[in-house]
């Protein structure tokens, strides 16, 4: 019954899509794509599967981890026992872990990143690892939710870390190589999905709730936005190292490896 | 003969079929392997409470196993390929309009009804009856959050276009983004306070499950048919884009609303 619940809903999510795709090809491009069959039960399968993946979630993991938010973020946890006491951000340190933890392992499951790490491995012709992208990817996630509460904790304006991160983005972009820039920028967009968001807005609208004088609809906000900007940071941070890697252990025997490569 | 036949038989099954399975169920269990571990942790080690209903929690995570399996085996056979196709098509058809056209049906078609952009435009419209933007009633939150839907879904689709004619004239793409950086940052400055949140959120929320791999390999597959574009510096960045101008135009809406 659930199953054809969300079946149902994944179906109408993609129903404007198949409406696009169908028109122009019909329409506009006037040509049945090779192996048609072939997509449509790719179709399928994506569609199943993406429903089978949600409602496994919903049954077995967001309750968990949406309970786990409230409770690692209530009053009682954090030492706020009495009315009207002091905020300290380093009581929280065990949220920070929890944030970062929860950020990184929700990434590496996010199916959208998973497609584009693949195309990414298939385009670049097996130079960028699908994993260690992901990995890459992760890290960034699990930094900006954790540093994001942070923010919420201690109610420190939201712009000065986005615009900060912004800064940091635009130098990392010009010392980096011109491949992986476009790369990097994209996935900042794909890591806040299926998976990330219901846990992560479980985790601010709860910590925004607990601490007195913040308001979650105001201060919940935001979390969302430190997980598709730190990514940028941290792929492209992954893309510098793994460069200024090959340039130093390639001084000696780097003969051997341009006469392979080229 | 028949032993050996059948042996033969079963190795091309095997390789074929069961193999790859195989190894994909492995990388799934790999994906999921985090979030297990990081939950189970907490709940045991941290807060010290019993994991609640292990049956269903095991029967779930089978689901997520076999669903991420299926999902990423149909983005192999359905979507990539589709994606790709388009682009070819359009791009041999040479008219640019109907590409234009197409990307941007794409970009908002795909928004507008998304699950997550609706749950944070009616937050977003609870935000601005508490500051006093609106009025506190059920019809001017209504009206506030489809707007808002809309203006972000108009955003994603200005976004796909800019970014498909971008990977046609070659435009490097850092110039664009770091461009929008400027601006988001200049308009925060002008925004009303209370639409930060949302506007900032709104960039990462926009791009679902299917759109990502379809625009992925559109755009790659646009970079792969124009003879003097690199595939990895030209096709990558749509999604990029998608993430950007929705916070430039909720940031804007803001400031006119």
């Amino acid at each position: 019954m659930e199953l054809l619940n969300t079946l149902g809903s994944t179906f109408r999510d993609v129903l404007p899509i198949a409406a696009i795709l169908i028109f122009f090809q019909v329409a506009v491009l006037r040509r049945r794509p090779p192996n048609l069959r072939r997509i449509i039960g790719g179709f399928a399968l994506v569609l199943v599967g993406l429903a089978l993946f949600l409602i496994g979630l919903e049954q077995a993991l967001f309750p968990i981890g949406e309970t786990m938010a409230q409770q690692l973020t209530a009053p009682e946890r954090v030492g706020l026992g009495g009315a009207g006491g002091e905020v300290d951000w380093r009581n929280y340190w065990l949220v920070y872990v929890f944030a970062a933890a929860i950020g990184f392992a929700t990434t590496v499951a996010e199916p959208a990143l998973i497609a584009v790490a693949l195309k990414a491995e298939e385009v670049s012709g097996g130079s960028i690892k699908s994993w260690g992208l992901r990995l890459a990817v992760a890290v960034g996630v699990a930094v900006g939710v954790s540093l994001g509460c942070f923010r919420i904790v201690t109610g420190t304006p939201l712009p000065w870390y986005i615009i900060g991160a912004y800064v940091i983005v635009i130098v990392q972009t010009f010392r980096s190589a011109r491949t992986i820039v476009p790369l990097a920028y994209d996935s900042g967009g794909v890591t806040t999905s299926t998976v990330t968001v219901p846990v992560v807005a479980a985790l601010g609208l709860g910590l925004a709730g607990s601490i007195p004088g913040r308001s979650p609809l105001i201060d919940g906000f935001g979390l969302i936005a430190f997980a598709s900007v730190f990514p940028i940071m941290s792929v492209l941070a992954y893309a510098m190292a793994a460069s200024w890697w090959v340039e130093r252990r390639g001084q000696a025997p780097s003969s051997k490896n341009t006469s392979r490569g080229g | 003969m028949l032993v050996r036949q059948a042996r033969t038989l079963w190795e091309k099954e095997y390789v074929q079929f069961l193999a790859p399975m195989a190894r994909q169920l492995l990388d799934s269990l790999r994906d999921l392997a985090p979030i297990v571990l990081v939950i189970a942790f907490f709940q045991i080690v941290v807060l010290r409470q019993p994991f609640p209903d292990l049956g269903n929690v095991a029967i779930g995570m089978v689901s997520v196993l076999v669903g991420l399996g299926l999902f990423i085996k149909g983005l192999e056979s359905g979507l990539f390929p589709l994606g790709e196709s388009l682009a070819r098509g359009f791009a041999s058809k040479g008219n640019l309009l109907a590409l234009l056209a197409f990307s941007f049906c794409l970009g908002f078609g795909t928004t507008v009804a998304e699950p997550a952009l609706i749950a944070i435009a009616g937050e977003a419209a609870d935000v601005a009856a508490e500051a006093g933007t609106i009025d506190d009633t059920d019809s001017a939150r209504g009206s506030y959050a489809m707007t808002l839907r809309l203006v972000v879904a108009v955003a994603v689709g200005i976004a796909i276009v800019v970014g498909v004619l971008r990977i046609l004239k070659g435009w490097p793409v850092h110039w664009l983004i770091i461009g929008g950086y400027v601006l988001v940052t200049l308009m925060t400055l002008l925004a009303p306070e209370e639409i930060i949140g949302v506007a900032y959120d709104s960039g990462g929320v926009t791009t679902s499950t299917i759109t990502v791999p379809l625009v992925t390999a559109l755009g790659v597959g646009l970079a792969m048919s124009i003879r003097s574009r690199n595939p990895m510096v030209d096709g990558f960045g749509l999604i990029a884009f998608a993430s950007l101008t929705p916070m430039i135009c909720v940031l804007g809406y803001g400031m006119v609303a």
